[in-house]
């Protein structure tokens, strides 16, 4: 493998990271004036990545022609269908940001520019084949993360997010590094093959640390519990364009990463991890649910609720079989969906001066003042709360049904009886949207941009979604095979 | 012949669009699709009643789609036409269409009549389905639908509690019968392997008393058990004694409902199952002892019953009650062309007389209670004489040989075979019967007498009293109500208050006169086919050569027996309640028991609620409280949510905003990870 080779297969990474740059002098020269011309040019890389991905992921790409750099970035469908989803929703936090941030006079040049770095970062984050290339990937997306937590300097809420996301991101940084360096100890090597087959066998103590030391780590940024503590506050705290992207394109490129760090490097020690996972994926829907009910604040509720959705998630991955892997990916791209329209449809609610309502009981009687985004609001609860024929039911039943096929039935009966925990706050927001006496708070006209990806997600959720099930489900099935080749 | 498949589904799709479209078409659209359609439906249903008459048509089997197939159980939707459909085809048809035509004038005022008209059209789409079946599960399924109509039109005036517990109680005791109908199918299947009624009863005389099968423990004769629990069924549905205390309550519906489904139709569903599946029947004849005396003592009780009820409805529906015993005896006795024949001429004195009170309820301001009627002859005369017409019919009144009004015939008929059957139940069902007509004659001139002859004894009623007051109140509002009052009591001391009964419309006298002519001719015309022409019915029903000879040598004075008891009760209602009104009162404070236990039904609901509803009421309320509140709310729901409740605030409170306890939640899992699989 030349290098020109290796370079040609990291096109997309190569482009964002050059456009980046110069767009950093763009903004560094030109100022705030240009942020909306650097969003939009923002936006066009993130769309020519798209297609740039797009063809390895159709065609399934896999095998010694996808590694670069003597296998330490793998460009293969698994890696690509991650990105596709990771691109779609940095455009779409590009997209809904001015509208937001004009509101209080604060969209600067740097935002798209710190966007564009991070989903970089993610980029690199679901290529990783190597430790190193893990952790680089991760601290770029993560250091951008914690400017954009505290992209608000002003608000007081929204510094504290920043510092707390800092201050514990880098303690999971640490955990995770640690956990690298023991299991480099114990295996001599940092590639993931390397230490496949320097594992084979027995299982050292020392690599059985470093592997929970990573996973912990990983756990952070996917916010599972116990080390979920940041994400309601940061996500609360947070401007709602960074929130909606924090909760969506990180979970994708962190659980992405996980799944390859489970189930490619340690796939044949997969009952020392399982029993984490096992854990992690029954308290974070516990958790989760538990903590959405009594929230009073929207951005919290949706907080514990990707919490909740993580639970789910990890249920797939502890099935440990390709059908898991698959209906992971299949679950993460309707929880993306989920997720960008539910927190652009908070995004919208706003006062007559024009501050951001995210209090519950500001939205009641939503139907009658505002019924179009009212009705979208509740297609995103029915959809989170996994009620048929909403696209939502979709991901948790191939979940479920991965984790039954592998023989985990108490696991998926554990997560089926907690989902209806989870539908009792959700349908709440409903009821209070659709029965309750009109509040009159929320007013005015929204952006046409938060509109049109509204609509988007609302009908990808509606029962249409199914359409897309063949076709998404061949898609997940190509790229969760990848992970299974040296098996 | 596929006009039937226009017959069947007409009502069906008239239904639909009245039902669906409800208050977006309106009152006259829902009407006139209904209507039109049963009256499309009743057209072609005589052609084909006229062509099995003058014996053009064969039987035939129209399939119409394919239902179940699975294993060797097979049953499709398909639509049969025999004799015996066609007997009821234009009976239900007919009557139907009457009826709807009818409730243009009768429901005029109501607010819901689309909804009205919808449900009369699906009933009559399920009676349809189930004469026309070709296997017993169709024949369910129109059991059930008609029995779905039928709860749904009793309860139609849902906003009155005794209406909707009268359609309670229609549903639960069907249900009662209904199981029997079910674990009939149930075990005609298990024996027969087949559901088609062809097939079962082709098969069925091979195994008369050839077989004996397991039924709660015992064993039985086979076809003795099929046949006696597909009875069940039938009583239930036709109100036999012991499942009839619904029907009487179904008078809770309003009254073209009456005349259509407790009346000409739904109840002889029954008599109906009996017939078609009379060559089964005829070879159980152990069970056919059962019919005959359920029959006869279903007869003769509720004509006992009927003597002694003062709501005019009533009276009709204990009468409908009574005439079904009859039919059941008739069928007991292998009389099928006789129980047919007074299935066919019930319907229509007996729609008749049940359109007819209602013409006179209407009329009386929805008075039912006939102590507050009296001489409404001179005020509502069509309607007077079209009830005079279904009372000559139901009474049997006619001369041997010459002409007879529809009942003359009928009713002789079955007298006539329950005599002639000569085994023991067939003379016991006779003398009843005899005595039940005797009785039948007098509480039908009773009802008559009270009603249309005598004094107006209209002023005590309520309903009249109001009309009264409702009428002033318009003539000259802002007087005095007490002064209002006083005036028209002083001026009017005839017994009528002041209120002056009007004739109904046309729309409601016009079906009163066709049926009249149905009650006035119908069994002069049809006599000779029903009872005495084995080609007519082409083998639809079970013909008994033997026994129709015999019908016809019976002695005289067979014959002469219900003419004679009808004139009796005719003389008794005429000297009781015209010559001198104060024999009742004397004859009730005389036999006071007996009084009381026939104007409470012999006890029978009381009896009922002390051994079934209550004791079930009971069950239900410890299985509420006890078990579903205190066991499963407590441990299952609520229990959950508590555990939901508390936990939520712990996770609150865990959530404290301090960075520092966050970090210590990460480590410290990490910790318990680290120890669990160092552990392991």
């Amino acid at each position: 493998m030349d290098f020109a080779a290796s370079l040609k297969l990291i096109a997309p990474e190569l482009l964002m990271s050059v456009s980046g740059l110069v767009l950093l002098l763009v903004s560094a020269w030109v100022g705030d004036k240009a942020s909306r011309a650097i969003s939009v040019a923002a936006a066009v890389v993130l769309g020519a990545c798209f297609f740039l991905v797009a063809p390895a992921v159709c065609s399934g790409a896999s095998g010694p022609d996808t590694l670069a750099f003597g296998g330490q970035f793998s460009a293969d469908a698994f890696a690509g269908l991650a990105k596709l989803m990771i691109f779609a929703a940095g455009g779409a936090a590009l997209v809904i940001a001015p509208a937001f941030f004009e509101r209080f006079n604060a969209m600067r040049a740097e935002y798209p520019v710190l966007i564009l770095f991070a989903v970089l970062g993610m980029s690199i984050m679901v290529s990783a084949r190597d430790l190193i290339t893990l952790y680089i990937g991760l601290e770029l997306n993560s250091l951008a993360a914690y400017v954009l937590a505290a992209f608000l300097r002003t608000d007081d809420r929204s510094a504290e997010a920043g510092l707390k996301y800092f201050v514990l991101g880098a303690l999971a940084s640490g955990i995770l590094l640690f956990g690298m360096s023991l299991t480099y100890g114990f295996t001599g090597t940092t590639s993931f093959e390397g230490i496949r087959v320097a594992l084979n066998g027995e299982m050292a103590m020392g690599a059985l640390f470093g592997l929970i030391f990573m996973l912990a780590g990983l756990a952070f940024k996917i916010s599972a519990v116990p080390f979920h503590m940041w994400t309601p506050d940061v996500y609360e705290g947070a401007p709602t364009p960074v929130t909606a992207f924090f909760a969506s394109a990180p979970k994708v490129a962190a659980l992405a990463l996980t799944m390859r760090v489970t189930l490619e490097a340690f796939g044949a020690q997969d009952d020392a991890w399982r029993q984490i996972v096992i854990f992690a994926a029954i308290a974070s829907i516990v958790i989760g649910a538990l903590g959405a009910i009594g929230q009073s604040n929207l951005k919290r509720l949706l907080a514990y609720s990707s919490i909740n959705n993580v639970g789910f998630i990890l249920i797939g991955l502890a099935a440990g079989t390709p059908a898991g892997a698959s209906a992971m990916l299949v679950y993460l791209a309707i929880y993306v969906a989920m997720t960008v329209g539910g927190f652009v449809a908070v995004l919208m609610l706003k006062d007559e001066n024009g501050n951001s309502v995210e209090a519950i009981a500001d939205i009641a009687g939503l139907s009658r003042t505002r019924p179009a985004l009212a009705f979208c609001l509740m297609l995103v609860m029915f959809s989170l709360a996994g009620i048929p024929p909403l696209f939502g039911f979709w991901g948790k039943f191939v979940v479920f049904q991965a984790a039954v096929n592998a023989g985990f039935v108490a696991l998926a009966a554990i997560g089926i009886a907690a989902s209806v925990i989870g539908a009792f706050y959700y349908i709440k927001v409903v009821k209070v949207m659709y029965f309750d006496e009109p509040a009159d708070v929320v007013k005015g006209e929204s952006d046409w941009a938060h509109w049109a990806l509204l609509a988007i997600s609302a009908l990808a959720i509606s029962p249409l979604g199914y359409l897309l099930t063949p076709w998404l489900g061949n898609l997940a099935d190509k790229a969760a095979a990848v992970l299974f080749l040296g098996v | 012949m596929s006009s039937i498949l226009i017959i069947v589904f007409l009502p069906l799709l008239a239904s639909a669009i009245a039902g669906l479209g409800n208050r977006a078409l309106g009152n006259t659209v829902a009407k006139s699709v209904t209507t039109a359609g049963l009256f499309i439906s009743c057209g072609l249903s005589w052609p084909i009643f006229i062509s099995f008459l003058t014996g053009a048509a064969e039987p035939t089997v129209v399939p119409v789609l394919q239902w179940v197939h699975s294993g060797n159980m097979t049953f499709d939707w398909a639509l049969r036409v025999d004799t015996l459909t066609a007997i009821m085809l234009v009976v239900i048809t007919s009557v139907s269409a009457l009826v709807h035509l009818y409730s243009w004038g009768y429901m005029s005022d109501d607010p819901d009549q689309p909804r009205f008209f919808s449900y009369l059209s699906l009933f009559t789409f399920a009676m349809l389905m189930l004469v026309t079946a070709d296997n017993l599960v169709q024949m369910f399924f129109g059991w059930e639908g008609v029995g779905l109509a039928s709860y749904l039109l009793i309860g139609f005036w849902f906003k009155k509690p005794s209406a909707g517990a009268a359609a309670i109680k229609a549903f639960v005791v069907n249900r009662v019968g209904d199981l029997g109908f079910m674990l009939g199918i149930f075990g005609t299947f298990l024996v027969f392997q087949t559901t088609s009624i062809p097939e079962i009863l082709a098969a069925a005389p091979a195994l008369k008393g050839a077989s004996t099968i397991g039924f709660l423990g015992m064993r039985f004769d086979t076809l003795t058990i099929l046949c006696l629990l597909l009875f069940i069924g039938a009583m239930g549905k036709s109100a036999q004694l012991g499942l009839h205390t619904w029907l009487p309550d179904a008078m809770e519906g309003p009254t073209p409902v009456s005349a259509l489904i407790h009346a000409a139709t739904m109840v002889t569903a029954g008599v109906f199952m009996v017939c078609r599946l009379s060559p089964m029947f005829q070879a159980a004849p152990d069970a056919l002892t059962v019919v005959t005396f359920i029959g006869a003592a279903t007869c003769f009780f509720a004509a006992t019953v009927g003597t002694t009820q003062w709501d005019i409805k009533r009276v009709i529906a204990y009468s409908t009650c009574s005439q079904l015993g009859y039919m059941f005896f008739a069928a007991g006795v292998g009389a099928y062309g006789a129980a047919m024949f007074h299935l066919f001429t019930h319907a229509f004195f007996k729609a008749l007389l049940f359109l007819g009170a209602g013409s006179v309820i209407h009329a009386m301001h929805h008075e039912q209670d006939m102590r507050y009627y009296g001489n409404l002859r001179k005020h509502i005369p069509i309607t007077f004489w079209a009830m005079m017409a279904g009372t000559l019919a139901i009474t049997g009144v006619g001369i041997l040989g010459v002409f007879g009004f529809a009942g003359f015939y009928s009713k002789d008929s079955i007298l006539e075979a329950a005599f002639a059957s000569g085994t023991e139940m067939g003379r016991t069902a006779f003398w009843l019967g005899a005595f039940a007509a005797l009785l039948t004659s007098f509480y039908s001139w009773r009802l008559m007498f009270l009603t249309f002859w005598g004094k107006p004894r209209w002023s005590q009623s309520e309903h009249i009293q109001h009309a009264v007051h409702d009428e002033h109140g318009h003539a000259d509002h802002g007087h005095d109500h007490a002064h209002d009052d006083h005036h028209s009591h002083g001026e009017h001391d005839d017994g009528t208050a002041g209120y002056h009964p009007h004739e109904s419309p046309w729309v409601m006298l016009t079906p009163l006169i066709i049926l009249s002519v149905g009650a006035v001719f119908a069994g002069f015309v049809f006599s000779p086919y029903f009872i005495d022409s084995e080609h007519f019915w082409q083998g639809a029903i079970y013909y008994n050569e033997h026994l129709i000879h015999s019908m016809h040598g019976v002695p005289l004075w067979v014959k002469l027996t219900a003419t004679a008891v009808m004139l009796i009760g005719f003389v008794v209602a005429w000297f009781a309640y015209i010559k001198d009104t104060s024999i009742p009162r004397k004859f009730v404070d005389q036999f006071r028991n007996l009084h009381a236990f026939l104007y409470n039904k012999w006890y029978f609901d009381e009896l009922y609620n002390l051994i079934f509803v209550k004791p079930a009421f009971w069950l239900g309320r410890q299985l509420w409280l006890k078990g579903d509140v205190g066991l499963i709310d407590r441990f299952g729901p609520n229990g959950a949510a508590w555990v939901v409740e508390k936990g939520a605030v712990v996770a609150r409170k865990v959530q404290s905003g301090y960075l520092y306890s966050y970090a210590l939640v990460m480590l410290l899992g990490l910790v318990a990870a680290i120890s669990w699989m160092m552990v392991q």
